[in-house]
Order: structure tokens, then sequence, then C-alpha cells
């Protein structure tokens, strides 16, 4: 095991000075900047108008649109590219490489904005609104893989966690017209089938990834099942109360950011209060200290007396009350009803975010709005009327995730014993 | 040793080397094997009795009249939770194998289509069965090279997509010819999206499993976009693929309404081949080699990194035939809601049938004919046929973990260390 964390470390800085990826990622750069040209700029009328809206009709303060010239925007953005690809090939930004990355990428996608809004407008705070909602159950999502794996066990189960999550949260906010209870429940459901399967994967030492489908498939075939069965028969059943938005005073009154960060439900705000809560619990205490030693060395971990099991149970039935509380966003937060199989596949992409956000809470957030970007961007483009199908940005996040894991962007930081059940001697 | 002390004379050294040496190369006593592989046997069978029995307890719990009766009597409650009980399980076998009165009847009247359609029912069943034997033989070989492959739902996908684009797009050629065209291309469409997560992992490392879901939903995404745009039937409303040419059609052999396809028979000889490739060729034992023990392998000159991407597009092969034979024999065409979860079903198959084909091959049929008699019990008593799933979980539960039905049944822990599945997490 030792030697394993060894070789990955220097593959680490090995990856970092590589002259060769040095030459990769500026070659890409340059390869944006060409695509912003090529794609872009050639197709853009010349005295083309981009629109960007600034404040939604509910705004106090309305702001004017911000107008750019899309023809002369795409050549600055691409000369910026070009200009930062040259400096990566000849130099390299060495560590600030991902840095820099980033905002290449950054540049492109704004890039692409300006083309598809040429001659046209495009409510950027709405855009940004839909973003927050989309990348709630994500992050929320990777925040719950994050808490299991960091204490080493796999969580593929999210998504039926969610999933059981959002079912019951309608159930029983119908039932008492409650939804606090509501989101109550969910939570409960949550940490009920991660209770499941931390005994299947801690206690048993089952396949982590085995147990997750068994809970996925389960968490499907029931909520299914209680849909048909009751609450496609009796509406009354699927009938929650929900959470609306809430604008903080004073703060939602600041132009454009005010409007995108403080007026939203309760389920964004709690999103950012989870990622801030679970970075500080996860690196600047005790317990995560702990818990990172579970998922980094176990035995070690028990030789210093830490209970591994119990660490395990702990985190995992915190990660499922994370994926309940994710669930009730579908239902409680977003719809306002329970449709089969509505999670849709979000508890993996929210595995993906999480993989993407090199299992760190912050990194998740950076992945989940990256992810919910894409999908808020993707149910824009028709209304846009741009030629590429929506369907291939909506894939976006998977191919990106792919090619993170493939390391091409640097290896990632896998808990060391993630997956492997701990044997006590 | 049987060193009696009515026996005073003692064993000399040649007696007890002749001794230790017929312990130690002593062919397993017939009792120990039979245990074991009673065990192998008994556990899947136990598990799916148990999980009949979780589910009947699920339909008595969900049923309101039962509640009723309950608030009545206790017996009437009782009589009530049986009537639930029964009436749900009958209505699975009548759908399932069809009902033997009906049939009774149907073969004295002679009349033909009553005869077809009395005996509809179980061949439906088989019909229901055969993608989940594809399916489940992709699983399988995955876990026997030691990969997980979870993404048999997309490789269903893309092998359903390129089968379906063969079988409309190519006229004029004769069907000896058209049909096997079809499904090689659902084969080849499969492999290739079983291909690149087992190229990644035998190059970079990334964990089969995370990058098989992400190539799940790619898939999705990619046919939804083939469906609406491309692909999509001239002049419909819904996102459906043009009808397949009659040439690529799985001949089937009776008239409708009976949708028995060649199909079944396919699958049959697919589970004969994998078994012969896993268990009777050279290849197959490295595959299961890398599968159990990659170090091992390694040191004796096998090739792991070949063997992990040959599993994975052997396995994406299979996955796309269970979707190039839904298809080709089943729909004639392709919707996007044509695959009921097949890919996810056949990791509960795969492992039922203790990554065996021929325990593969039982575990579909009895899915099979679940799923199908399902369809039926969802009619007649009311109950939604996504209790196969909940069943269907229950039962993985217990043979993923046999621990808890050693329990329950009081069964002894077999002497020989059990053949797991050897698939770790991403951080082993």
């Amino acid at each position: 095991m030792a030697s394993t964390t060894n070789s990955q470390m220097f593959h680490k800085t090995f990856v970092r000075e590589s002259p060769v990826r040095q030459r990769v990622m500026g070659a890409f750069f340059l390869l944006l900047a060409l695509s912003i040209w090529f794609f872009f700029a050639r197709s853009v009328d010349g005295s083309a108008i981009a629109s960007f809206g600034l404040s939604t009709f509910q705004a106090k303060t309305q702001l004017d649109p911000w107008n750019l010239p899309a023809l002369n925007t795409l050549y600055v953005l691409a000369i910026v590219c070009a200009i930062l690809g040259g400096i990566q090939l000849s130099r390299g930004f060495k560590k600030y490489t991902n840095a820099v990355l980033a905002v290449v990428v950054g540049i492109f996608v704004f890039g692409f904005l300006v083309w598809a809004t040429a001659g046209k407008s495009l409510n950027l705070v709405g855009l940004f609104n839909t973003t927050l909602s989309k990348a709630v159950p994500i992050t929320l999502g990777a925040l719950s893989g994050i808490l299991c794996e960091r204490s080493g066990v796999v969580n593929i189960a999210i998504e039926g966690m969610m999933l059981s999550g959002a079912m019951v949260s309608a159930l029983v906010g119908s039932l008492t017209q409650s939804a606090w209870l509501g989101l109550f429940a969910a939570v409960l459901t949550g940490a009920l089938l991660a209770y499941v399967h931390g005994i299947f994967s801690i206690k048993y030492k089952t396949n982590q990834i085995i147990s997750g489908t068994v809970i996925n498939i389960f968490a499907t075939g029931l909520t299914s099942y209680i849909s048909a069965k009751f609450m496609q028969v009796y509406p009354a059943l699927n009938n929650p109360p929900t959470f609306g938005a809430i604008a903080i005073p004073l703060l939602a009154d600041i132009p454009v950011i005010g409007e995108i960060f403080f007026v939203n439900n309760l389920f964004v705000f709690a999103m950012f209060i989870f990622i801030i809560i679970l970075q500080i619990a996860l690196f600047q205490t005790r317990w995560g200290l702990r818990v990172r030693a579970v998922g980094e060395h176990p035995k070690a971990a028990d030789t210093l007396g830490i209970d591994v099991f119990k660490t395990r149970y702990t985190s995992v039935i915190l990660g499922g009350m994370m994926a309940g509380f994710a669930g009730a966003y579908f239902t409680l937060g977003s719809a306002g009803r329970f449709d089969e199989v509505m999670t849709a596949g979000r508890g993996f992409i929210g595995l993906a975010a999480m993989i993407f956000g090199n299992w760190i809470p912050t990194g998740g957030r950076a992945a989940g709005l990256l992810f919910g970007f894409a999908d808020g961007l993707a149910s824009r483009m028709a209304i846009l009327g741009i030629a590429i199908p929506s369907q291939f940005l909506l894939m976006l996040p998977y191919i990106a995730t792919m090619i993170v894991l493939a390391g091409v962007i640097g290896k990632g930081h896998v808990p060391a014993a993630d997956g492997i059940p701990y044997e006590k001697e | 040793m049987t060193t009696n002390s009515e026996q005073p004379k003692k064993p000399g050294v040649g007696q007890i080397f002749l001794e230790e040496l017929n312990n130690r190369f002593k062919p397993p006593e017939k009792e120990k094997k039979r245990g074991r592989v009673g065990q192998t046997i008994a556990i899947p069978l136990l598990a799916v009795f148990t999980g009949l029995i979780i589910g009947g307890i699920f339909i008595i719990l969900t049923t309101e009249q039962v509640y009723a009766a309950f608030g009545q009597s206790f017996g009437a409650g009782l009589a009530a939770a049986w009537e639930a009980v029964s009436k749900a399980y009958s209505g699975l076998f009548t759908g399932a194998f069809g009902d033997p009165a009906r049939m009774i009847a149907a073969l004295q009247s002679g009349d033909e289509l009553q005869i077809r359609r009395a005996f509809n029912p179980i061949l439906e069943s088989l019909v229901t069965s055969t993608p989940y034997i594809f399916a489940g033989l992709a699983v399988a070989l995955g876990f026997r090279a030691g990969v997980f492959n979870i993404g048999a739902e997309g490789q269903i996908f893309i092998g359903a997509l390129t089968a379906t684009f063969v079988g409309y797009s190519i006229t004029g050629l004769p069907a000896i010819i058209h049909v096997p065209l079809a499904l090689l291309a659902g084969a080849a469409g499969g492999a290739m999206w079983g291909f690149i997560p087992g190229w990644l992992k035998a190059k970079t490392g990334g964990h089969e499993v995370i990058n098989t879901i992400m190539m799940n939903y790619i898939a999705f995404r990619l046919s939804d976009f083939l469906l609406t745009g491309p692909m999509k039937r001239p002049g419909s409303f819904n996102p459906v693929s043009p009808e397949i040419l009659p040439s690529a059609w799985l001949p089937r052999f009776f008239p409708d309404p009976i949708r028995f396809h060649l199909g079944f028979f396919i699958a049959l000889g697919i589970a004969y081949l994998v078994y012969w490739y896993l268990f009777k060729t050279t290849w197959g034992f490295e595959l299961r080699t890398v599968g159990t023990n990659p170090n091992a392998a390694k040191y004796a000159g096998m090739n792991v990194t070949r063997n992990i991407v040959l599993a994975m597009s052997l396995s994406g092969a299979l996955a796309g035939l269970a979707g190039a034979n839904e298809v080709l024999g089943v729909n004639r065409n392709l919707a996007m809601a044509f695959s009921s979860g097949y890919g996810f079903d056949s990791i509960a198959l795969a492992l039922l049938g203790n990554n065996h084909p021929l325990g593969v091959v039982l575990a579909s049929l009895l899915f099979g004919t679940l799923r199908s008699g399902a369809t039926r019990m969802q009619l007649t008593a009311g109950i939604p046929n996504d209790i196969i799933s909940i069943l269907q979980a229950v039962i993985l539960a217990f043979i993923a973990a046999p621990a808890i039905i050693r329990t329950i049944y009081r069964l002894r822990k077999p002497t020989v260390e059990e053949a797991g599945v050897t698939i770790r997490g991403w951080g082993g």
C-alpha cells in the first residue's frame, strides 16, 4: 500500500514538471483559441451585438443590458487564449497550469455564449440562477460521496438514496402538509438506506459496488411501486408544499450578485452552508482527521485507537442524510410532486462531480456548478436557436469526468483505502 | 494419525511418512465437495425463496384491504392477507406459464388461435428471458476477468442503435445475410462501447465502474440525439427509428400473437460459446487468471492489459447483442424506452448464476419469467410490476452477502474459501 502511495506522489510531482504535459496543454490552449476563431468568429455577422441581460423583471433596480459587439469580442477572446497558449508553450505556467486551464476554458465558454447570443439577447442572471438550482442536487450528491469515500466506503447508491428521499419527502410532505417534516423524512430515509449500505459493506464486507447496486435497484423498484400503487391513484398523496424563494434582506438588493446569490430557495443556501461546514469539518477538525485517516490507512488509525467501524458508519450515514436532503430538493424545492425515476441520474453526476472535484468539498462545488451550468445552458439552447443539439452539451460533464479520471489534468487523490473493507485482526 | 492407546506398538517412521503423503495428496473427501457444491446451489435457491417471502410480506403491507380486514377481526385480517398474496402470486404464475385450465380447454376446442393464446404466456417468458441471457453473460464474463461492467445498459443502447441502423438502412439483402449482419453490427457497437472503458482502465487506471457509468449516460444522450434527429422516423412526432426491414427480422416460429423468435436459441448457443471460451480454451484460462489474481497472471507471462481490454470488449459485444436481439426480434424499431433496465438487472443475474454461463441462463429464465408474469399480475391483482425490482434487489443482497442467508437457515460456513467477486473500489 505504501509503495503505491509513494509512486502516486512521485507521479504527481513528475506530471507537474513534465515538458510533454506543458506542450500538450499549450497546444490545447492554442486549439481553443483557434476554435473560437474558426467555429465562432467566422460565422458571426460583423455588426451583430450580443446583448446580455443583467437583471430579471423582478429586480428593484433595473440595469441596462450589457451589449457587446460580438465579432470584436470574439477576436479579443481568441487573442487572449492564443497569448496564454504561447506562454504555456514557451515558458509554461508551472504550478499555475491548472488555474490557467480553468481561465482558458472559461474564456472559451464565454466565447460560446457571445457567439450564441450574437444578434439576440440572453439573460445572464436567469442563466446563473438556473445554474445554481441545477447544481444543488449535483453538488449535494458530490458532498455525500465525499463523506462516504473519505472514510473508505465507495458509495454508488447516491442515486438510489436521492430517489428514495424524493419519494418519501413528497409522501410525508403531502400527508402532513408540512415541507419541513417532508424534508426531515427524506433525510431520515437517506440515513436508513446508508445504514443498510453500511451493514453490507462494513459488517458483512460485501463488495461495496454490488451493495450500492442493490440499493439502487431496490430504491428504483420501491419508489416506482409506491408511486404506481398509491401516489398516482390518490393525487392528494402527491401534493407536497414546497419551499419558496427567500430573499435575504439588504444583500438581495445588490445588483446582479444579489439576484443571483441572495434570492434563492432553502436548498441553494443550504448547499453553500454544507460546503463550508464540510470543508472545515474535514480539514480543520479532529473528527475530519479521523475520517481521513480511516479512509487512507485504517490499520494505522485502528492502532492509534480510532474505532474504524464506528467512524465509517458515521460517515456513511451522514453521507446518506446528505443524499436524502438532495432528494428532497427534487420534490420540495423544485417540482412540487414526485414522478417515477425523477432524479434521472443526478446522483451519478454527483459521483462524477466528486471525482472532478478531487474528493474535496470546494472542488465538488466547482464541479457541481460547472455541470449545473451545462445543464442550465442546455435548456436555453433551444430558445436561442443554436444549431448544436443540446444532447451534446449534456454529454460534456460525463466526457469531462472520464478525461479527468484518465489523469490528463493530473492524477487526483483517491483515498487510499477507498472500497476496501476493513478486516480487524 | 490414528495412534490408539490400546495399540502399544508405535508406528514406524516409514509408515508415518506414507500416512503423511496420503493425507497431503489425498483427493478431497467426497462429502466436503458435496457440501460446497450443495451450498453453491442452496444459497441462490434460498435467496430466491426468501426474496419471494419478503415480496409477499411487502404485498400484504401495501394492500389497503388487509388493514381494513384487520380492523374487523384478526382472522379476517389473516384471510385478507392470504388472499392478497395468493392472488398476486397466482397472477404471477399464470402470467408467466399460462393458465392450465385454459390450455386444456383450448386444446379440446382445437381452435388454433385459442391454442396459441393459451400457450403464449410461457413462450413470452422465454422472449423476455432472451435479452437477460445476453446481458447476464456480458456481466458474468466481465466478473470472470475481474472487471465490473456496470455499463451494460449503455452498451445495450449502442448495440440496438447500430443493429437498427443496419436493419433499416441497407436494402435489398436476403435475410440469410441481413440478419447476421445486423446482429454483428449490434455486437460491434456494444464492443466499441465496452472497449473504451476497458482501454482506459488498462492504460490509465481509470476505474471501469465510473467510466462505464459515464458511458451509459453518454449512450443515452447519443440515442436521444439520434432518435430525435438523424435516425428519426420521417413524419413521426415521437422519437422512434424507422421500421426495421423484414429481411433483418429475427424469424418468429409461430404466427401472432406469439413473439417467440430465433434469438432465444442464439442466446443459448452464445451461452455455450462463452462456457467453452472461458473453461475450455487457453484464452479463457488467461482471462480467468487475470480476474482472480492479476499479479500471478503477470508473473506467469500473461498480458494483463490485453486481457482486460479484451474482456471489456467481449462483455460489451454480448450486451450489444442483447440490444440487437430486442430490436430485431421483438420491437422491430428503436424507441428511447426500449430497455427496461436490462443492464442493471444483469448484474443481479450474473451474481445469482455464480458467473457461470449455465447459472446465468437459469437465472435469466427465472427473472424473465418473473418479469413476464408481473405484467399479468399488474392487471389481475393490481400489484405494480415494480415489485420485481424489489424482489431482485433483495435476492441480489442475499447473494452478495451469503452470511445473511446462512444465519437465517443455519447453514454451516463452507470449509473452502468462496470464489467471491474480486472487484475493488477505486482506492485499491
